[in-house]
């Protein structure tokens, strides 16, 4: 079943095209990574496609319930408490006081928070408490379709792994679909059912590879592996690492 | 790291405390004042500078009758009012003009030319048009106040944190609620010390309105100590007008900026906390 579909979607930013017939599907609780240079339009993509842009032209058919989104910073309200900031999206769904303190507990205990930490203002936790928090604040909702912005980028490699790790076994648990957005392609490979590459224009996504095995399933040779091969002998890859700062995505 | 006080009650008690606490620091900056000012008494004599004690005493004879206090209080009343009116006008206009790109262009020259014009011509205007009346003191202090009020919330508005505005989109918060939820929060940290600005200033206009429109109050009465050539009670007078801006001040808006800005206090490490 399809959960997440785009047709011939474009963006462009006072004329200037940043993306452009774009089309993808996901299935339910399909995790999906989707990759490309730096710069080519792939954070906006995903805002397109969580309805925080308007794209200029295409169609998108959202057929899940409730989306929850992870930015790549962790955008979390300075003046609430960790508790208060994942409890947030239910107070905007107007749920009962006593009704969200239980969900925010249930959820920061699926990303592993320390229930004491979950007093603390978020100038007082760090980095990747902050990130444990906004991924709780996504999941809170129970949903059914996440969204990740490049949510690891900033996280030093042994808190990123932590991270992906907490991202696969909520899918896996939860089965929630989600479209990750990384330019990091040994994240896509370890998270990943399926591989999206973004063209580096963002005119049309390239390609696409299925991962061998399960997300969760792989063990880090596997992962090494597949990457290298992509590397080194599948065009479709060799522009990934490409960078080009002056552009904005 | 120290574990921070985290129980409702017992961290109110504690903010509460530490509140009343730093009343000592402001009666010690308040004597060094006093210092500087019994040393000008010694300096130039009774007549130019009364001496501070002689002053206090001049304002505790002031207080035992009830003239004074209910001349103090029509002044606070007028200062507060006007400020009232001026903060509600200043942060919805502000406020607007922060989300509405058009609005701040225009606002911008209108501000800078009312900001420009100096109270005492306002206060020309305003006793030509509602003569020797509250209606003057009032326009008055509106007019200072309300652009201080207005430049801030605009600027809290226009400098939001953007990327927290697409997180409550995300999670399904509409304009009103992203405004509601989101904006206001962070229009606080520019709105609080101007509107503690403003406040002092409402003060001050309405004293020299009352002075110069000759409409009681506190200016009245230093109007009055003016001309009997008495020092010592228009310095009376003065600490009177300064401690009701204190009492307003630090009893109303400094408890409400620390009650919504208590996690700044989560940033500060133990010991310098104000």
């Amino acid at each position: 079943m399809t959960v997440l579909s785009l047709q011939g979607v474009g963006h462009a930013y006072l004329g200037r095209t940043v993306l452009d017939r774009i089309a993808l599907d996901l299935s339910a609780a399909e995790i999906v990574a989707l990759v490309g240079p730096s710069g080519c339009g792939k954070s906006t993509l995903v805002h397109i496609a969580a309805g925080l842009l308007e794209p200029t032209h295409g169609r998108i058919r959202r057929d899940y319930r409730r989306h929850g989104v992870v930015f790549q910073e962790p955008r979390l309200l300075p003046w609430a408490t960790a508790r208060e900031n994942i409890a947030f999206p239910l107070r905007l769904a107007g749920v009962g006081s006593g009704e969200r303190r239980r969900r925010a507990e249930a959820a920061a205990m699926r990303v592993a928070l320390a229930p004491e930490d979950l007093e603390k203002y978020p100038v007082a936790l760090s980095g990747g408490m902050r990130q444990r928090t906004a991924i709780a604040r996504g999941l809170v909702v129970d949903p059914d379709f996440v969204y990740f912005d490049e949510p690891f980028t900033a996280l030093d490699v042994a808190l990123k792994r932590r991270m992906q790790d907490l991202v696969i076994d909520a899918a896996r648990r939860e089965r929630f679909a989600a479209l990750f957005v990384t330019h990091d392609l040994s994240e896509a490979v370890r998270l990943a059912h399926r591989i999206l590459v973004l063209d580096a224009d963002g005119l049309g996504i390239e390609g696409e590879r299925s991962v061998p095995g399960a997300p969760g399933e792989r063990s880090d040779t596997q992962v090494f592996h597949v990457v290298q091969g992509f590397l080194s002998e599948d065009p479709l890859f060799r522009r990934i690492h490409d960078v080009d700062e002056r552009r904005v995505a | 790291m120290l574990a921070l006080p985290t129980s409702g009650l017992g961290d109110r008690i504690g903010r509460t405390a530490r509140f009343l606490w730093s009343g000592w620091a402001g009666i010690a900056g308040l004597s060094l004042l006093a210092t500087v000012w019994q040393l000008g008494h010694e300096a130039y004599g009774d007549f130019i500078l009364p001496a501070p004690l002689a002053t206090f005493a001049a304002v505790l004879s002031l207080l035992e009758s009830t003239d004074t206090w209910s001349t103090a209080f029509e002044t606070t009343r007028r200062a507060v009012k006007g400020f009232v009116m001026a903060g509600s006008v200043g942060v919805l206009i502000g406020v607007a003009a922060g989300y509405s790109a058009a609005m701040q262009r225009l606002a911008g020259p209108i501000l800078t030319v009312v900001l420009g014009v100096p109270p005492i011509a306002w206060i020309v205007l305003a006793m030509i048009w509602f003569g020797s009346s509250d209606g003057t003191v009032m326009t008055t202090v509106v007019i200072a106040t309300s652009p201080i009020v207005l430049v801030a919330a605009m600027e809290g508005v226009a400098t939001r944190d953007r990327g927290l505005d697409d997180m409550a989109k995300a999670f399904g918060a509409g304009p009103i609620r992203r405004c509601l939820a989101v904006g206001m929060r962070q229009v606080g940290a520019h709105l609080f010390p101007a509107l503690s600005i403003a406040l002092g200033t409402a003060f001050k206009v309405a004293v020299m309105a009352e002075l110069l429109a000759n409409v009681g109050g506190v200016g009245g009465a230093l109007a009055r100590a003016r001309a009997h050539l008495d020092v010592a009670t228009a310095l009376a007078w003065i600490l009177l007008a300064v401690a009701a801006l204190i009492l307003i001040d630090h009893g109303v808006l400094r408890p409400l900026r620390s009650e919504a800005e208590r996690w700044r206090d989560a940033a500060r490490p133990w010991g310098v906390r104000r």
